[in-house]
């Protein structure tokens, strides 16, 4: 896949290279993948307010692959949810950011880190709206990887039972994990056909595409009757060419100058193949 | 003490709008007249505890009280990440109702023992731990619930329990009710433990060695002040609990009265450090682990005995 990014998504993954620099430690490849589906989510999707995160009435979106965290805090700084000075000290004593997403920090809606928890809460989230009568919709994006856990189809079941079909569930399909290739460690195709299995209504879209990824949220619910399913084909690394496909790149837990040198300069072009 | 938590949860979702039940996959016709009355706040869920516990928390963090029950073990060990995350992490008002708490389910192996529960979740920051003695302190533990501010476990033991507790004695979590002041001995117990060491301590007297019996309903928080209190009055602290000697009760009581100080001798009465392949009754296996009251008499005489023996020496 070829990864072209405008210099909207280049100015935030600098920013998270920003956070890395200070905190010198994150999930690089995980968080890269990851940027333009945030990115469209919280600028064209969700209803949320940075300025009052706790607004009832909000979409609520749960970072269920909460190790991509990096790209999370850029998108809710920019929002406003919290001041730019924290992001640079993320992952460093006493600040409010650490290596995986919390609730302490305003507009994030769950603690993650360990993998396959954020469906399950996001049904939760979905079965209250409804009880609760409210118009709000609830998002969960998951790794690819994470859907090695077995809760997560156990959440799968319980959100097709219930028809939520205000819930959406967006996987990052990097088809990298910690280990190696996805389709080595653990294939998980037929994907499509096993979410459909579960009873979700499917789409496929480029998630490095802004323009196609607002399409495809602009169609929500894409059932009635059911929750949806995006799988959002990604590269993990996007925008830096060494990272892209590595998974060395997956956690970086001491980053050095040099690294931080190079990731600037893959980060600097308009855009770039 | 199953019915009576089932229609005190039924009961409260009458009174209170942000009650809601989740089962797995339980017996037919439970809590049917909540299903028919209040359809949208009962979810019969799948056997899918890991799931479950995560509903729950999206509930609760939304503003309602999710009362969740299954059989003790799944609830506390299948889920436990979630319980630890979803549940502790972000402090959230669930409600785990334990069916089958201890040794109750005796005859279907290891398997379905709860055992190790208290232990488990003694480590959750914020967890609340309850183990009602009988049917009414059952109801009156339920009635409590609502008000926990963070998770509340409630294990639910067999049901037929010999009735110990006093309504005049009222109920606090986290506060222990002394049944009977110390003496010689002092037991500390839970559960229906309590009954037990309440006859444990009749046959003691009946051969002159007096004995107090704390009932320590809430195993978390512990009550540190009534432990401490009672324990330096005692010469020999007994605890007695429906699970393993590890990690329980008495861990809970050794460890405050470490932490003050108290230097009063404990005897830790409970499960082995072994899975039980014994299929025999609750009642036949606890008689095996030496938990019922002529086995409870019989080693607190052996221990005090062995004290008089070694000043002697």
């Amino acid at each position: 896949m070829t990864v072209t990014l405008d210099e909207r998504s280049l100015a935030l993954r600098r920013r998270l290279v920003d956070a890395l620099e200070g905190g010198k430690r994150g999930h690089v490849g995980a968080s890269l993948s990851l940027v333009e589906i945030l990115r469209v989510l919280y600028d064209d999707v969700l209803h949320v307010r940075g300025d009052d995160p706790h607004w009832p009435e909000r979409d609520r979106c749960i970072l269920s692959k909460g190790h991509g965290c990096l790209t999370l805090y850029a998108v809710l700084e920019e929002k406003g949810f919290f001041g730019p000075g924290e992001l640079l000290r993320q992952c460093t004593p006493g600040a409010l950011l650490g290596g995986h997403p919390d609730t302490h920090v305003p507009g994030v809606e769950a603690t993650t880190g360990a993998l396959g928890h954020g469906l399950a809460i996001g049904v939760g989230f979905a079965l209250a709206a409804r009880l609760q009568g409210r118009d709000s919709r609830t998002f969960v994006v998951m790794g690819d990887g994470e859907l090695d856990e077995g809760s997560v189809w156990e959440a799968a079941l319980s959100a097709s039972k219930h028809k939520l079909s205000a819930l959406t569930a967006i996987v990052d399909y990097n088809k990298l994990q910690s280990y190696g290739p996805v389709a080595e460690v653990m294939p998980l195709e037929p994907l499509a056909d096993k979410w459909r299995a579960f009873g979700f209504a499917v789409r496929e879209v480029d998630g490095h595409d802004v323009g196609a990824l607002r399409q495809t949220f602009a169609t929500l619910p894409f059932a009635a009757d059911r929750p949806s399913l995006v799988i959002a084909h990604t590269v993990k690394g996007a925008g830096v060419p060494a990272a892209e496909g590595d998974p060395r790149w997956h956690h970086k837990a001491s980053v050095d100058a040099a690294t931080i040198a190079q990731l600037r300069a893959a980060l600097e072009a308009p855009a770039h193949a | 003490m199953r019915k009576v938590a089932m229609d005190s949860i039924y009961t409260l979702a009458k009174r209170d709008p942000r009650v809601v039940f989740i089962g797995s996959d339980l017996g037919a016709g439970v809590l049917d007249n909540m299903r028919t009355e209040m359809p949208d706040r009962f979810f019969m869920e799948g056997v899918s505890e890991q799931a479950i516990v995560g509903i729950a928390a999206g509930l609760a963090m939304d503003g309602f009280i999710p009362y969740i029950n299954t059989i003790a073990t799944f609830l506390t060990r299948r889920c436990f990440e979630q319980l630890a995350i979803d549940l502790c992490m972000h402090h959230l008002p669930v409600r785990l109702i334990a069916s089958g708490g201890g040794a109750v389910y005796a005859p279907l192996g290891p398997t379905h023992m709860a055992l190790d529960d208290f232990a488990l979740l003694r480590t959750l920051p914020g967890m609340t731990i309850v183990a009602p003695c009988d049917a009414p302190e059952m109801g009156r533990a339920m009635e409590a619930s609502l008000d926990v501010a963070g998770p509340l476990y409630v294990r639910i033991a067999k049901g037929g329990d010999p009735v110990t507790s006093q309504p005049e004695a009222g109920f606090a979590i986290g506060r222990a009710i002394l049944y009977e002041a110390p003496g010689e001995v002092l037991f500390v117990s839970t559960g229906p433990m309590t009954a037990r060491a309440l006859r444990a301590r009749a046959l003691l007297g009946e051969r002159g060695i007096s004995a107090g019996v704390l009932h320590v309903h809430t195993v978390k928080p512990l009550d540190d002040d009534a432990v401490v209190q009672a324990a330096r009055a005692a010469r020999l602290v007994v605890t007695v609990e429906e699970h393993f000697r590890a990690g329980g009760l008495g861990s809970a009581v050794l460890e405050a009265l470490a932490d003050r100080g108290v230097t009063t001798p404990v005897e830790r009465l409970g499960f082995a450090d072994a899975y039980s392949y014994d299929f025999g009754s609750q009642d036949h296996v606890l008689e095996v682990a030496g938990l019922q009251p002529p086995a409870l008499a019989a080693r607190v005489e052996r221990t005090l005995a062995g004290y008089v023996t070694a000043a002697r020496s």
